[in-house]
């Protein structure tokens, strides 16, 4: 119970923080629209002002002389200065300086026969007509005209710039050359206008867009410019989002497979995508698709070679053995990209060709020294290397990969050298007696990061592959004065808890950690080091008992932060209850062969996949192949408790094995992160209106204190105070009524949410003596009341877990409808006993309440 | 799809900005640039994210060219595109770097909206795209003592006429004589065990035609006959040219290729790789570099490194710009060095961890060697377990490691004016690492 109430009171005080963040964001939010508003009314003044704050000198007076340039007549005649001025102004465009009043000036210039400098002035004009929505109106006379010019060139240009410049009030002057360019006899003009009529719907999305354009665009996908094709399945594609993108039917499909030949590498790649849609109506048929497209799987083209793999992976979804198939076959040239010049190219593949091997293990098996890493390649393609080898291991190669391996262990990049070090761990678990000879070589090379990467990956491979920790434990002794970092230190630690029996200097490498805690920073180290000594404790109790006491005394009593002393307290009640009881928590198993189940990891079927190849997922997922297989369980049976924010002490967990988690769930909570302590701390320095000052810990440690340890000179009272809908008051508004009272809230819950709970505090300094009050109130629906007052701890964590639920949704605005009168407990304790004082300080909450509730309609 | 379009220099100055979809928010190229430097070290991945938008990115020359996406675009599409756009920046305006990106980005907008148009690739082929580009290169060129040794006494042709200029290279498409190059480039990947074992050898050739001609409507490229491909194929004991696949441009005709080795195709302007072929493992002829360590500790307690590296090549080629990095213990303070040459240089670079000697050139069939005497505070046994792997790159010029040679270039119609044909073989060391 006390350790419910103990992270209840934590948790709500989060909530807390939330809270405040809430008050402030609408604020801030229409404070934003008024500076919108008039931001609006004045925008190039806003912008001159950003643009002379840029380093780059004088940048007003380049814009003035530049201007003066381009209104000289004597420039304006002679076409080479003229177009060297307008070359200055896109020039410092692009370098992000603001040009956007030299605007009219740039549309007179627009006015010419050099199709340099149209194209030079179209540029300008696309990137600020959304500024200058009225001169832009002047431009498209010229466009237009433009549109009737007799070169085709020409007439593509104005047409793609009339719909590139992105103003809603133009288009019924564009629609009109559009749909004259859609019949134009040069394709480059047919080419532009089929996606003018994507970008004219995209700018008025609500408009219905005209059915004869749909029909003409789907006639336009029999034009003999292939990129005509193509850029009508782009516009279809867009134009017809809401129904699904563009049909595709049996003619259609066989038509573009068809002209397929025809396309280029950009066009088959789109064409082979937008296929994906289509369903075969026969197998015949499929096969049909399948061998036509079998060249394009070959292509020396990685985009089309990837596009087609999609599509036949598509196809065949039903055809597990065409699939398998068709993964053969791409081998060849997905290894030619792996070594690519471009490395982004060879990275892209390789991320590629790990899909691939979740299907077919051990696919490229024979080309394993292609994965081999070069000396300059950069950490993120080393890493995905050395990803791609473990996975191609088998008894004939082992050795050479294994020695490679090696060598990239005292790789310069720790993250590559770390990397290298827990691959090794991984084939490890297959090959362990190869591996562990490596790993336990590096461990002489005394070097910090090695040897920790080298303990964490040991660690790992102990808990997969039991068999192995004789080796492993006589090859730890001594390395403890390498290891910096916490990650190893908690692996070390573990080890030492685990395997304590079997490592003879246990208790002294302990002994060390225990007399240099205080220096110690990491909390997680700390709990790990707590439940280290705790099983050493067990199974060698003379060497250990000084020592665990001399840490139990410190965490408790001088530890600060609140998951570490929790811990102690807890290990320090559990051996209280008895050795054989410890024993049963903590005695867990320390290895877990079933997972070594893992390492032959069964085949996936292609479609598990299918869907993110050839996007930029495989391209995200980092380093995910190589994490220890038993952290990551026991996280996500605790992920529900613990934090999201929790990322220090990852991997802290591994120390309770899931099986004991399971038995005694209150002893999750250990695991729970150290956030919640850092939240604490700051807020024991906010100055506060009563004195003295409680800060959030010692107002828990009090509560859970008058719990443990009854004394005369206290009180614990349950009242229940008749009161109107308090749930409903917003939370700040109580705050700052109660602090007005001289009443600090400590924490509470967010409004709308079941429990409804608040934790207050004040002292009493009335005659005879002064005292402390502690409060709590509760509120809960009258159904839950009954099997809330047995104080039910996985109920309690229950409502704790919804309450967090609603809060991440929204504040709870799921209102329920409730009944007008309540009954709100309150546990009121107080040091030292003062019956009046109580009474008072009960009845001002109550006045507090019920004039709050009032209030608020 | 792609949204937007942007270069920026490695300093982050924006050079090249492009926005297709016009849904960008503001601060794209400073949240990308913000990313890129957030990272430790020079490498960042090569796809990121920031609030909604996908940056997809490729590192050429010094630059970055970024293009914004969504999340189910095609990674491969992406990142040929910007490896294409490079190109084609490169072919237009000489070279890609942030000086040539600053002198020509009025045709570098010209490009981008001709290849993309609302984020869609249009065309990326520079057949089509020089019927629309305008806008004339201009090309960066510094003045260089070079450029006099071309001239001859008295105006008379010198030796030196006959090597390619070293500027037709990075030359703008453009203009300028009718010429056409075909390079065989060769970039090879050894590791070499420490008993001086051939662990792994890969080759991964191109070869590639620049085409400078105004009108030529077919070439002819005879390779090696002897040439084979594939492993199925049996090998003869005779200097057979063996490549273990090969894949070819689309528009090259293969009708002569199967029985004379000879490839036919109509050039676009511009650079395009017409072959493109790997080799693994079986090298016609030995590695072309060896070393020979010695590495002891001295009375002193430093550390000895004595280093001899032999180059096996033919005696008439050579190797140039060899540089050779080989790790270092940590935390090693300072070195002497005594270098064979003057014009080699060693220095310690103690962020790397490594020692990096230079060679400018390196005769076939001689050897070099080199003593390195490091100080290393608290040298122990294990430390000299780190001196590690020596990483050689160099450029082989005049060679291919897979012998595949160009036997003629014949142009159809004839040339009406005098049109220079070059050929030029080059072997690069892609990671060329020997182990001690």
């Amino acid at each position: 119970m006390s350790k419910h109430l103990n992270s209840a009171v934590l948790r709500s005080y989060l909530k807390l923080d939330n809270m405040t963040m809430q008050l402030t964001a609408p604020l801030t939010s229409k404070g934003v629209r008024v500076m919108g508003q008039t931001q609006r009314t004045t925008p190039k003044g806003n912008r001159r002002l950003s643009a002379a704050t840029m380093p780059y000198l004088g940048n007003e007076d380049m814009v003035k002389d530049l201007r003066r340039a381009l209104s000289n007549p004597h420039v304006q005649s002679d076409h080479l200065r003229y177009r060297n001025a307008i070359l200055k102004v896109i020039k410092l465009m692009s370098q992000g300086v603001d040009v956007s009043n030299l605007f009219s000036e740039m549309v007179k210039a627009c006015a010419t026969v050099d199709v340099v400098q149209k194209k030079l002035v179209y540029v300008f004009l696309c990137s600020y007509a959304a500024l200058n929505p009225e001169l832009s109106l002047l431009v498209i006379n010229t466009l237009r005209k433009d549109c009737q010019d007799p070169n085709p060139m020409v007439r593509s240009l104005a047409l793609r710039n009339m719909t590139n410049l992105r103003l809603p009030g133009l288009v019924e002057y564009v629609e009109q050359p559009l749909s004259a360019g859609l019949r134009d006899r040069a394709a480059c003009v047919r080419r532009v206008a089929v996606l003018g009529w994507a970008k004219l719907h995209n700018l008025q999305p609500n408009s219905e867009t005209d059915a004869s354009v749909v029909n003409e665009l789907y006639g336009l996908l029999r034009d003999p410019d292939p990129i005509v094709m193509v850029n009508c399945l782009r516009a279809l594609e867009e134009i017809l989002k809401e129904e699904g993108g563009v049909t595709i039917n049996k003619p259609i499909a066989h038509h573009l497979l068809n002209r397929l030949k025809e396309c280029d590498v950009w066009g088959q790649s789109e064409v082979l995508k937008i296929l994906q849609r289509y369903q075969p109506h026969s197998d015949d048929e499929l096969f049909d698709i399948l061998s036509l497209l079998d060249s394009s799987l070959v292509s020396p083209h990685p985009p089309v070679m990837a596009a087609t793999l999609s599509l036949f992976l598509s196809l065949s979804s039903a055809l597990p053995a065409v699939s398998l198939a068709a993964l053969e076959r791409v081998q060849g040239p997905l290894l030619a990209a792996c070594g690519s010049a471009s490395r982004e190219m060879r990275f892209t593949a390789l991320c590629h060709i790990q899909l691939l091997l979740r299907s077919v293990p051990g696919l490229m098996g024979a080309h394993y020294k292609r994965f081999f890493c070069g000396y300059a390649e950069p950490a993120f393609i080393k890493q995905r290397k050395m990803q791609v080898l473990v996975e191609l291991v088998n008894d004939e190669n082992v050795a050479m990969i294994l020695d490679e391996l090696k060598e990239y262990c005292t790789d310069v990049n720790t993250d590559t050298a770390q990397a290298a070090i827990s691959a090794i761990g991984r084939i490890g678990r297959s090959y362990s007696d190869r591996c562990l000879k490596i790993l336990i070589g590096l461990l002489g090379l005394k070097q910090e990061h090695i040897t920790s990467a080298v303990v964490q990956t040991m660690r790992d491979l102990v808990w997969v592959c039991p068999q192995c920790s004789e080796t492993v434990c006589s090859a730890l002794e001594g390395c403890e004065e390498t290891l910096q970092d916490s990650q190893g230190k908690q692996a070390l630690l573990w080890f030492l808890g685990a395997y304590g029996d079997r490592i003879s200097s246990a208790p002294y490498t302990l002994e060390v950690f225990i007399d240099t805690v205080r220096c110690e920073t990491s909390p997680g180290v700390k709990m790990e080091l707590l439940t280290a000594s705790v099983r050493l404790f067990l199974c060698r109790p003379a060497e250990t008992q000084d020592m665990l006491g001399r840490l139990l005394h410190y965490c408790i009593d001088e530890e600060t932060d609140m998951c570490v002393r929790d811990q102690a307290l807890l290990y320090y009640r559990l051996l209280r209850c008895g050795v054989d009881e410890t024993r049963k928590v903590l005695q867990g198993r320390r290895s877990d062969p079933s997972l070594g189940v893992l390492i032959g990891r069964p085949a996936e079927p292609p479609s598990q996949w299918a869907h993110a190849f050839n996007t930029l997922m495989p391209l995200w997922q980092n380093a995910a192949g190589t994490e220890s297989v038993n952290s990551d369980d026991v996280d996500h049976m605790t992920s529900d408790l613990a934090d999201p924010l929790d990322t220090e002490v990852e991997g802290v967990p591994a120390d309770t094995p899931a099986d004991t988690l399971a038995t005694k769930p209150h002893l999750s909570s250990v695991g729970l992160p150290d956030t919640p302590a850092d939240t604490l701390a700051t807020s024991a320095v906010v100055p506060l209106s009563l004195f003295p000052t409680l800060s959030a810990q010692e107002f828990e440690r009090l509560w859970l204190q008058e719990h443990a340890e009854e004394k005369l000179d206290f009180v614990c009272r349950t009242e229940h105070l008749q009161g109107p809908n308090v749930t409903r008051v917003s939370p700040q508004s109580l705050q700052a009524a109660l602090q007005l009272l001289n009443i600090h809230t400590l924490a509470f819950t967010p409004p709308r949410t079941l429990p409804w709970r608040i934790y207050v505090y004040t002292h009493t300094a009335a005659a005879p003596r002064a005292t402390l009050v502690l409060a709590e109130l509760l509120y809960q629906e009258a159904g839950a009341h009954a099997a809330a007052a047995d104080g039910e701890d996985e109920d309690d964590a229950a409502a704790l877990a919804k309450g967090e639920e609603e809060a991440t949704f929204g504040g709870g605005e799921t209102a329920r409808e409730m009944a007008d009168v309540k009954e709100i407990q309150v546990t009121l304790k107080q040091r030292p006993r003062d019956d009046n004082a109580l009474k008072n300080v009960l009845s001002v909450l109550s006045t507090v309440l019920h004039t709050l509730s009032c209030q608020t309609p | 799809m792609i949204s937007q379009v942007f270069v920026l220099s490695s300093k982050g100055d924006r050079l090249v900005y492009k926005d297709f979809r016009g849904n960008a928010g503001s601060d794209l190229v400073s949240g990308f640039y913000e990313k890129v430097t957030a990272l430790t070290g020079d490498q960042p991945p090569v796809v990121m994210r920031h609030k909604e938008v996908h940056f997809v990115h490729v590192r050429q020359g010094g630059l970055y060219l970024v293009a914004t996406t969504t999340a189910d675009s095609s990674p491969f599409v992406v990142i040929e595109f910007l490896n294409r756009f490079a190109a084609l920046v490169k072919d237009y305006c000489g070279g890609l770097s942030e000086k040539s990106v600053q002198m020509n980005f009025a045709l570098i907008y010209e490009l981008l909206d001709e290849m993309l148009d609302y984020g869609y690739v249009q065309s990326t082929s520079s057949d089509v795209l020089k019927n629309f580009i305008q806008t004339e290169a201009v090309s960066p060129r510094p003045f260089s003592l070079f450029d006099l040794a071309n001239v001859g006494l008295f105006g008379a042709d010198t030796q030196q006429s006959k090597v390619a200029p070293s500027s037709a290279a990075t030359r703008p498409i453009q203009g300028g004589k009718s010429e056409i190059f075909v390079d065989v480039i060769e970039r090879m990947t050894v590791v070499i065990g420490a008993n001086g074992v051939l662990m792994k050898a890969d080759v991964q050739g191109e070869v590639k035609v620049k085409c400078f001609l105004p009108s030529c409507s077919e070439i002819r490229i005879g390779l090696n006959e002897d040439l084979s491909v594939g492993a199925s194929q049996l090998r003869g004991y005779g200097t057979t040219v063996r490549v273990d696949q090969c894949s070819f441009h689309p528009a090259v005709r293969l009708e002569e290729f199967d029985s004379h080795r000879i490839l036919r195709l109509s050039p676009s302007q511009g650079e395009q790789s017409v072959m493109q072929y790997q080799l693994a493992d079986h090298l016609p002829s030995a590695p072309p570099f060896r070393l020979f360590p010695a590495i002891e500790k001295d009375s002193g307690g430093r550390l000895l490194m004595y280093l001899k590296i032999r180059c096996d090549l033919p005696p008439k080629s050579a190797a140039v710009n060899v540089g050779a990095t080989i790790r270092v213990p940590k935390g090693c303070v300072s070195m002497s060095q005594e270098l064979s040459s003057p014009d080699q240089s060693a220095e310690l670079s103690p962020q790397s961890r490594a020692v990096l000697w230079t060679i400018p050139r390196f005769q076939g069939g001689t050897q070099l060697s080199a003593l390195f005497k490091l100080d290393v505070p608290a040298l122990s046994s294990a430390s000299m377990m780190e001196v590690g792997p020596l990483g050689l790159s160099f450029e082989l010029p005049k060679t291919t490691a897979t012998g595949l040679h160009v036997r003629f270039l014949r142009l159809s119609p004839v040339q009406p004016g005098p049109a220079q044909r070059w050929v030029r073989y080059v072997t690069h060391s892609d990671s060329y690492t020997i182990r001690v």
